[in-house]
């Protein structure tokens, strides 16, 4: 990469310190125990651990003041809906990137639908405010701790959380498009 | 009075002492709505602000005005018919979201794009970042009353698109390119018009420089107004010209190059303060980057297929369509949505107009994404604004807003 610099506060591109994901994984399952972080797969180089509700702040705390890995930068929180997964129904998302190593790391956690509790990571980024409230508004995750826990894109009355796989797209009453002729 | 709002006033009043300046009415705020259909907002924002005489205390968004419902609508579409989708977040530079999303398909598939289609790639979204910066610097130049630069610049903006128009044949929404490749190769036509962007756009954009980069008023409106520090932007994450201007020199083309950025020789340019005038000055400093890149682009723009030899995934040539049964297979089956992807997640990020915009796909082996998520700049950096507008002026607040270039497509999705 020959991008030059022009005196940046945060010169990211000059700094290389290389970490792999094996590193990561490994270093975070010493810390942590295999009950707390497992399940960890790299998929096209991106690493994904998963880990609980009662480790998912610990663990962010960690990886943030960590001295070398320092993932510091939330890149976005998703929500996501397996309603086969008895128990494990609803998921999150955190993709964290640690712009110093320029590497980055998926954490999955997933709760049950019943009480889908998860404690909210506001405190850490600043970002996750809005995020968090996106994956309220469209799965229905209760972020605990969260200072303003409402709908954002949705209107406020809404009483369904329409991302979740039960809620069909496409008009259920319609007649003319019936699946056996898309195939599907 | 809530505790709340007490501590609003506290910190208002903490930085209009910064100013030399003092509270004029104790205990009576005003609430002003601003929005949701504000000219001055460009687009559908509502801000309820409470108001000190002309000083805000403290502002809260209303967002989802123009909320589509794009993630649950790309649940039961096929990967090429999602494409259209993208290219109406961020309006005004539809070809790096539709090259994004047909990255990150290519990504799951595995296709590899022939070099010159990546070339082309380039060439198209770096056109579609210049159109992107003008707009935002230009209408920063109106939301401070300068209309002239804004008509000076709008010309060569109707010549990119007039560029799109040739290649692609549409405008705004662009819907360019296909997943392994580009649907047509640049036309002669095509190639002219680059070339004649190349050589008309830098006077203009210099006339246009001359008239707002030391202009006294100019700066007196911009300079350490809405400035953010980089912890700060980096906590909100900040990411493209707005992360740049507070002084990270975070770009997704340089840290994780996609699309041949790898081969081309271009500058990064950061701020300091991350205030207005930084903002509007990296992205002046990007169009001149961006231009350098077409430049070398088209040059060395390579021989050879534009597009991937994927047949099961790339549309075949409407000639072979009707003559040839294998084509005639592979173009029902795309048509209709029945080619199946890999199982497995990918997350792909491109540099787009205002910051890293990803996407994160969840792939069960359908036909369809099991779930898409679009990681959008906008909708992440612009939960600052409150912080950032504490303690400013109204007409401040506007320019902030602006210069942000917060586009309402890509905020609600």
């Amino acid at each position: 990469m020959n991008a030059k610099l022009l005196t940046p506060a945060y010169a990211l591109l000059t700094t290389k310190i290389m970490i792999t994901n094996q590193e990561i994984a490994e270093d975070l399952v010493g810390k942590f125990g295999e009950s707390a972080i497992f399940n960890a797969v790299e998929q096209y180089g991106l690493l994904q651990v998963e880990t609980t509700t009662a480790h998912i702040v610990p663990v962010i705390e960690y990886l943030y003041q960590h001295p070398t890995f320092k993932f510091q930068f939330l890149t976005d929180l998703a929500g996501i809906h397996f309603p086969d997964a008895k128990g494990k129904e609803l998921g999150v998302i955190y993709h964290l990137h640690s712009l110093e190593n320029n590497v980055r790391l998926i954490i999955k956690l997933y709760v049950p639908i019943e009480n889908p509790v998860v404690p909210t990571l506001v405190n850490q980024y600043a970002c996750a405010n809005w995020m968090e409230r996106e994956a309220y508004d469209f799965f229905g995750l209760d972020f605990e701790g969260h200072p303003n826990l409402i709908r954002i894109l949705n209107v406020e009355d809404m009483d369904y959380f329409p991302m979740r796989k039960e809620y069909p797209l496409e008009d259920a009453t319609r007649e003319d498009k019936i699946d056996a002729l898309f195939g599907r | 009075m809530p505790t709340d709002e007490i501590k609003d006033i506290a910190i208002a009043e903490q930085q209009l002492a910064r100013n030399g300046q003092q509270r004029q009415y104790v205990n009576e705020l005003t609430t002003l709505n601003l929005g949701p259909t504000h000219p001055a907002t460009h687009g559908i924002f509502q801000n309820v602000l409470q108001m000190d005489g002309e000083r805000i205390v403290s502002g809260v968004q209303t967002i989802g005005y123009i909320h589509r419902a794009f993630e649950k609508i790309a649940e039961r579409r096929p990967f090429y018919q999602i494409t259209t989708l993208t290219d109406r977040m961020n309006y005004c530079s539809s070809p790096i979201n539709n090259f994004g999303w047909h990255m990150t398909v290519e990504k799951l598939l595995g296709v590899t794009v022939p070099k010159r289609a990546q070339y082309m790639r380039v060439i198209l979204m770096e056109l579609a970042r210049i159109s992107d910066h003008l707009i935002c610097n230009s209408i920063l130049g109106v939301d401070t009353g300068a209309f002239t630069g804004f008509l000076y610049v709008f010309q060569k903006r109707e010549d990119i698109y007039e560029i799109y128009e040739e290649i692609c044949g549409a405008r705004l929404t662009t819907n360019m390119g296909r997943v392994g490749g580009m649907e047509r190769d640049f036309t002669p036509t095509a190639i002219h018009k680059i070339r004649e962007f190349l050589r008309t756009f830098p006077p203009v954009m210099r006339e246009f420089e001359s008239l707002f980069n030391r202009n006294r008023i100019f700066m007196d409106r911009v300079i350490d107004v809405g400035a953010i520090t980089a912890e700060r932007a980096l906590n909100y994450g900040f990411t493209g010209p707005n992360l740049r201007a507070a002084g990270v020199d975070y770009d997704v083309r340089a840290m994780n190059p996609y699309s041949s950025y790898e081969d081309f020789d271009f500058d990064i340019p950061v701020g300091h303060n991350g205030d207005t005038y930084d903002r509007y000055m990296v992205r002046n400093g990007e169009i001149w980057e961006s231009l350098k890149i077409i430049g070398q682009a088209l040059e060395n723009l390579p021989e050879g297929p534009y597009h991937a030899d994927a047949p099961e995934y790339y549309l075949p040539p409407k000639v072979d369509v009707y003559r040839n049964m294998e084509a005639l297979i592979y173009h029902f089956k795309i048509v209709m949505g029945e080619i199946e992807a890999p199982v497995g997640e990918v997350y792909h990020a491109v540099e787009g107009g205002n910051g890293e915009l990803g996407f994160y796909l969840v792939s069960d082996g359908g036909r369809t994404p099991y779930r898409l998520k679009f990681r959008r700049p906008c909708f992440i950096f612009y939960q600052a604004l409150p912080e950032m507008v504490k303690g400013a002026t109204l007409s401040d607040a506007i320019v902030m807003m602006s210069s942000l270039n917060v586009i309402a497509g890509e905020l609600d999705a």
